[in-house]
Formats: C-alpha cells, structure tokens, sequence
C-alpha cells in the first residue's frame, strides 16, 4: 500500500506529505525552545543579581563553534542541492561534511563541558549554570540526533536514491529543515548565554 | 448505491497491493501500522486504564466514605506499607488521588478519544486509506505503551508512586519521592506520543482527504480533531520543558522551581535556590487549559455525529460550530491562568485572564446550543449511542456553566481548593466526555466488527450510569458551596464546618462503587457483540459520512474504490430525496 503524496505534492495543497509533518514538528520544537528562553527570562528577571554570561562562560570558543554550525547549514544546502542536479557523489561529500562539523560542535562542546566541571561550575551551583547546561544539553541532543538522521542518509538510507531519487531529495531537505533549525537555535542561544 | 468515481483522482489508490493476510500474527495485530489495528490498540489500552483509574478512586471513596475504618478482604492484600490492618495511610491516599488522576486524563481520555477514534475514525471519514505516517502512528501508540508501563511501576518503587496531584505543584514535588521522577520520565513518553499523533492527525487531514473532501465539508468530528491535533502539537511541548526542568531539579540538583531559603521540615533545603515555583504552574497550565479543551472537543464530534445521524437533520449551525471551535482552540492558549487566581498574581492579571476565560465561554456555549437546536423537530431515534450522546449534552452544560464562577477571580477564591471545583470538571469530563466516547464506541462499533452492541444491555448501562454519575458528583457541589476543601484525606471529619454535610461522602461513595456495577452490562456486552452481536452491512445506521462506504470490518487499505465526497456531511431528509439520506459518497 503507498500511501500518497509522499513523493508527488498534492495539487492543491501544493505540499508532500514529509514537508507539512516536518514544518509541525519544527513549531512544536519551537514551543518547545520557547518555553526555556521563556523560563529563562523569568528566573533572570526574578534574580537579585546574574552573571554575565563572558565572566564565566567562553566567548571565543562558542564564537567559533557558531561558525561551525553556520558552516554545517551551508554544506547541508549544498547537499540538497547536489541531489537536485542528480550529482551524487557531490551530495556525499557535502553530506560527510554537514556531518564532520556537526561532530566538531560536538567536540568543542565537550571541551567546554569538561573545562566547566573541572572548575567545580556544575548544574546545581547557579541558576544560570542550570539554564546553561539545561538548555545546551538540549540543543547538543537535537544536534546529536540532527547527525544520526544525516548519517543514516550518507549510509544505508541512500539506497533510495537509486529506485526513487525524488523521495530521496525531499527526505534529505527535510533533514535539512531541522538541521537549520538546530542551527537557528544556536544563533539564539549564543548571544543569550555567552553575551547578555 | 451509485459507484463512486475514482477516474479524476490524481493518482488512483490501489488497495491491496500488499495483501493483509501475508503479514504475520505479530505485523498485523501488534507491531500493526494499520490506523484501524491502532486505533483499536489505543482505544482498548485507554479503556483498561479508564478502568483501573476509576478503580484507585473506588479505594479513595472507601477512605472518604468511611475514614479510618479497614477495608474489608482488599486492604489486607495492599500490604502493610499502604493499608496496614486495611487501614489507609495518608500517603497511600495521595498516591491514588495523584495516579488518579494522571492515568484518567493522559492515559484514559485522551488515548481513547484522540488516540482511538481519532486513529480509528478520521482516515475513514475523510476517505483515505490510512494515515499519512503509518510508521510515525505505531511509534506514537508504543511510545504511549511505555508511559503507561513506567507510570504503572512506578507504584512499585520504594516510596510509591507520585503524590504531588496530577497537577505535580513545584516546590513539593522537587523534593517528593522516586515516584515523582518516574512520573517525570512518565510523561515525557506520553507528550512525545502526543507529538508523533498530532503531526500525523494534521498531515493526515489536510494532505489524505478524498476528492471534493473540501473544508467544510468535513464531518465536526474531524474538524475536532483537527483542533484537538494543534492543541496537542503546540501545548505538550512546554510541559515538556517543564518535565524537564523538574527532572533537572530533582536528578542534577538545580534549583529552577525551589526559591532561596525554603525551609522543608525545619531544615533550609541545601540548594543554590533562586528559582521560582509559580513558573512550573505557568508551563503546567499553558499545557492543561489546553488539555481540557483536548478532553472535550473529540467528545463533541462524536456528539455531533451522533445527533445528525439519529435526528436524522443536517446539525444546526454547522458553520457557526466550525468557527467557534476553531476561534476556542486559540482563545485556549491565552486563559491558562485563571487556574492560578489563589496564587496571588495581582488584579491586572487576573482580569486579563478572566476576560479571555470570559471570552472563551461563549464559542463552548454556541456549540452547545447549536447542538440543542439540533434535536428541535427531528424525529429521534433513541438507540444507545444516541441516549449517550443526548445525556452528554446536560451533563457538560452542568459541568460547563459551573465552571463560569471559577473563571471570575472574585468567585473563584472560595470556591478553589473545595469540592466544588471537583464537581465541576468531572461533570466535564465524566458524565459529560466518558458518556460520548460510550456514545462512539457504541456508534462505531459496527464499523470495527460488522457487528451491532446489544441494544438492551446498552440500555441498562446508559441508565445506570447516568442516575449513578449524578449521585457521584451532584453532592460534591454542596460540600464544595459549604465549603470542604479537596484532596482532604479523612475527606474532611476534622472540621467542625464540615460536620452537617459529611454524609454527602457516603452518599458519592456507593454512587460510585454502584456505577462500577453498571459497568458490568458495558464490559459483557463488548466481548459478547464482537462474536454473537447482530451482523451488520456497512452502514447499519443510514449515516451520510464516508466512513460508512468502508465495508464494515474494513479491510487493510480501507476502500476497495477512492471515495468522493459530493455534498456536505449531514445531507439528511432532504426535500425530494428517495430516501431519507444522501451520503456524501454517493454522486
């Protein structure tokens, strides 16, 4: 049984079935995100005195890793589009590398992490070390699983481009959406922690 | 019946392509990714635990009823660290209020409703041959399964299960027992479940309806559960976070819900502190005042469906009931403080809040009437489904216009805290949602096995569990106006104030245990219809929507032609017709 509109857009809705589901489950991941910065603003409000985020967190390594992630969405644009011009082996490339920066954010994260908790600066030691580590953790679980999806495309999922290389390119865009959305939500987290 | 076209069709639906008969035992009755097997996986799991949540409350009435005094033969068996000597001890009581009503509302209701007749009901509806994500449904039941397994065990650690009330208030629940962290765990499973279904149940609606299936022509229950699917898909995830956070405090020892300088038992709680309890009840309501439209909304579809069918007249004010259900699923979003007037929040706030509370009484309001007019002038056929939904419609609006005093911040603060505020919502939600989803499953039961529910049977059930729900929850109004306050553990013989109305508990209690009895008729006839029930065509009650096209039980794939939809769903007794109905399926 197929069910339709999976490959096909549906005429007058103008959609595949994986754009409509992806788009909902990036707005509930939105509601999701919104409530901690939320949470965020209501504990920093209510707080007699916070830190800032430079005194205690670092600047130049998170700065580096948002370029890495800001990177990462370009080569998965560029991954996509190797598929729309039926290049394959330039969507590999692309895809491997969306992967590799994925894992340096990763990386750079742990870094950051073990450096922390060397010095004693734990989840429960502050508040903004809690919303800190509560909402980064998060984001590094949406990275994480950002990177799974990815490599199941670079691997076993890209036997589908031989028999059906349209679903293919749609189901890689749609990695593609969450990928940027992992991304966006860096762009916000970074100036909230590390610079407000 | 004329053949529907499928030439026009975009892409014709082939059914069958894979034969259900060559997937094994295990694909087609468990690991199933047929919308139909999980609907009826949801919608039997949902009754089980209906059943058992209405059982912890069975034991609650004991203690309320009859307060210190052992329980005959069942205490004994609880153990002596919940009921020693048959005697409950207070935190075994507020193990079951709290489990009670997490079980009722996340694992009950809104499985049955949402989960089962949505998963069962709305590809059918709309004519497709299943859901948009048939793997993505059989994640969102199993994912379901598991949260209902660790609430379960989670009455088996040490300490018990939650006991911070369904509603699980920070400060206290941070520093309650293992349970509580179960309960967390618990609900994280539940809410992704949620999110797998509604993105499905949304796709679902808007991608797989049939040709000429255009918006307004869908049947209110898939406009209600197409709302219900946004309510669910934009509110679970700030509990989420929510979960979360609590799990943060209570596993990593941050302190986002435990403020500075707590003293719990005359000791300051070693946190850093800074946090804020009142944020977790803003995250909690910003789901649950949602979550209460979630209960209610598929419980008016089916109501609706119910009504058209057996008064044989298009619904009154179908339009009107769209645009009110649309226009209440965002007004819901921005009332959720209204369950917070006790906390404090200062009067600006409160008016804001009992403005839109105000506000969002009116669409509920014109559905409910809508649905009342329906009734005027038909000739009314009162079979079971149809004595259901008809009891459903005083009964919420019993439940519906009490609830109007406790949106006013003035009224509120008496009566929140007491009894009244019980009475309320389960007139909401169990005479008033329980009865239609009794309704719907005695409504589409010939859908899902080709057989008819006994009609007598039905009968018994209906009126024995009308008188004995009234009995249940009409006293609680009068202990809530004299002013018992809720979650009391001896229900409320140590205060004097209470004296002149505590033979009220006695009263509810052997509703209660009475509307357990009135259950049996339900549960005999449910397994006797599936094998000895009266066989049934596909559309066994001359119904108008497409589901009844189907072959009744359908097959894997639905329908053995695309339907099309010609008209608008309650074409009934129209002028000049042959018969007295006008499917939507037929040219």
């Amino acid at each position: 049984m197929d069910i339709p509109y999976t490959v096909e857009v549906r005429r007058d809705t103008g959609l595949t079935n994986g754009k409509i589901g992806i788009w909902l489950f990036l707005a509930s991941e939105v509601m999701l995100f919104g409530a901690l910065f939320a949470s965020y603003i209501l504990i920093r409000t209510g707080a007699p005195s916070w830190p800032r985020g430079d005194t205690i967190l670092n600047v130049p390594l998170a700065t580096f890793n948002t370029l890495v992630l800001i990177s990462s969405s370009v080569t998965m644009v560029m991954a996509w589009a190797s598929l729309m011009r039926h290049r394959f082996g330039t969507f590999r490339i692309y895809m491997g590398a969306t992967i590799l920066l994925g894992f340096v954010f990763l990386v750079v994260k742990y870094f950051e992490y073990s450096h922390k908790f060397e010095n004693g600066l734990y989840p429960s030691t502050n508040n903004f070390l809690a919303i800190y580590f509560t909402l980064t953790g998060l984001h590094m679980l949406h990275v994480f699983g950002g990177m799974m999806v990815n490599a199941y495309f670079l691997g076993p999922g890209s036997k589908l481009w031989k028999t059906n290389p349209e679903w293919f390119t749609n189901r890689v865009e749609h990695s593609g959406l969450f990928w940027h959305f992992v991304d966006l939500v860096w762009i916000f987290l970074f100036p909230t922690l590390y610079l407000l | 019946m004329t053949e529907p076209a499928a030439v026009a069709a975009p892409k014709p639906h082939i059914a069958h392509e894979v034969p259900h008969e060559a997937l094994g035992f295990w694909r087609k009755y468990v690991f199933s990714t047929d919308h139909k097997v999980i609907g009826i996986q949801y919608a039997i799991t949902g009754l089980l635990f209906l059943l058992f949540g209405f059982s912890l409350m069975m034991l609650m009435r004991w203690q309320l009823a009859y307060p210190g005094a052992a329980l005959p033969l069942l205490g004994r068996l609880l153990g002596e660290a919940r009921m020693p000597g048959g005697t409950m001890l207070p935190e075994f009581y507020n193990e079951l209020g709290a489990m009670h009503g997490t079980i009722m509302v996340f694992l009950g209701v809104v499985p049955l409703a949402v989960g089962g007749f949505g998963n069962f009901v709305v590809p059918l509806q709309i004519g497709a041959q299943d859901m948009a994500f048939p793997r993505l449904n059989m994640a969102s039941y199993w994912s379901f399964f598991l949260g209902g397994v660790t609430m379960l065990a989670s009455f088996l650690v040490p300490g018990g299960a939650a006991q911070g009330g369904w509603t699980s208030y920070t400060p206290l629940s941070v520093l309650a027992g293992t349970g509580q962290t179960m309960w967390l765990i618990g609900m994280i499973f539940l809410i992704t479940s949620s999110l797998l279904g509604a993105i499905n149940f949304i796709t679902t609606i808007i991608q797989l309806r049939a040709k000429g299936l255009t918006f307004l022509r869908f049947p209110f229950f898939v406009w209600t559960q197409f709302v219900t699917a946004f309510l669910l898909l934009l509110a679970f995830p700030p509990l989420e976070a929510a979960a979360v956070m609590q799990l943060m405090d209570r596993v990593a020892g941050t302190s986002f819900f435990l403020p500075s300088g707590l003293v719990v038992s005359g000791q300051v709680v070693a946190v850093a502190g800074g946090g804020n309890p009142l944020l977790w009840q803003h995250l909690f309501w910003f789901l649950a005042h949602p979550e209460v439209y979630v209960l209610i909304l598929p419980g008016m579809g089916i109501v609706a469906e119910i009504i058209a069918n057996n008064t044989r007249k298009p619904l009154w004010g179908y339009r009107s009931m769209v645009y009110s259900l649309v226009f209440l699923g965002f007004m819901s979003f921005i009332v959720w403080a209204h369950h917070m007037f006790m906390t404090g929040m200062g009067t600006a706030m409160a008016a804001f809040f009992q403005t839109t509370t105000m506000i969002i009484s009116i669409p509920s309001v014109v559905i409910l009437t809508a649905l009342i007019i329906s009734l005027w002038g038909g000739s009314i056929r009162f079979n079971t489904p149809m004595l259901f939904a008809v009891a459903f419609l005083p009964m919420f609006g019993i439940g519906g216009l009490t609830g109007l005093p406790l949106g006013l911040n003035v009224a509120d603060i008496p009566l929140h805290d007491t009894y009244y505020v019980i009475a309320h919502f389960h007139y909401v939600v169990a005479p008033g949602t329980i009865f239609a989803l009794f309704a719907g499953i005695y409504y589409w039961f010939p859908k899902a096995t080709g057989r008819k529910m006994n009609e007598t049977l039905g009968k018994i059930h209906f009126f024995g569990s009308l008188v004995c729900m009234n009995v249940v929850f009409m006293p609680m109004f009068l202990m809530g106006l004299a002013g018992v306050s809720r979650r009391l553990f001896d229900g409320g013989a140590s205060y004097a104030f209470a004296q002149p109305v505590l033979h009220l508990n006695v009263v509810s209690s052997w509703g209660a245990w009475t509307l357990a009895i009135f259950q049996i008729p339900f549960i005999f006839n449910f397994f006797w219809s599936i094998w000895k029930g009266e066989q049934t065509d596909g559309n066994p009650w001359q119904a108008t929507t497409i589901e009844w096209a189907a072959p009744s039980p359908p097959p894997h794939g639905n329908f053995p032609v695309a339907p099309e939809a010609y008209r608008g769903p309650y074409e009934y007794s129209v002028p000049g017709a042959a018969k007295d109905f006008l499917p939507q399926y037929e040219a």
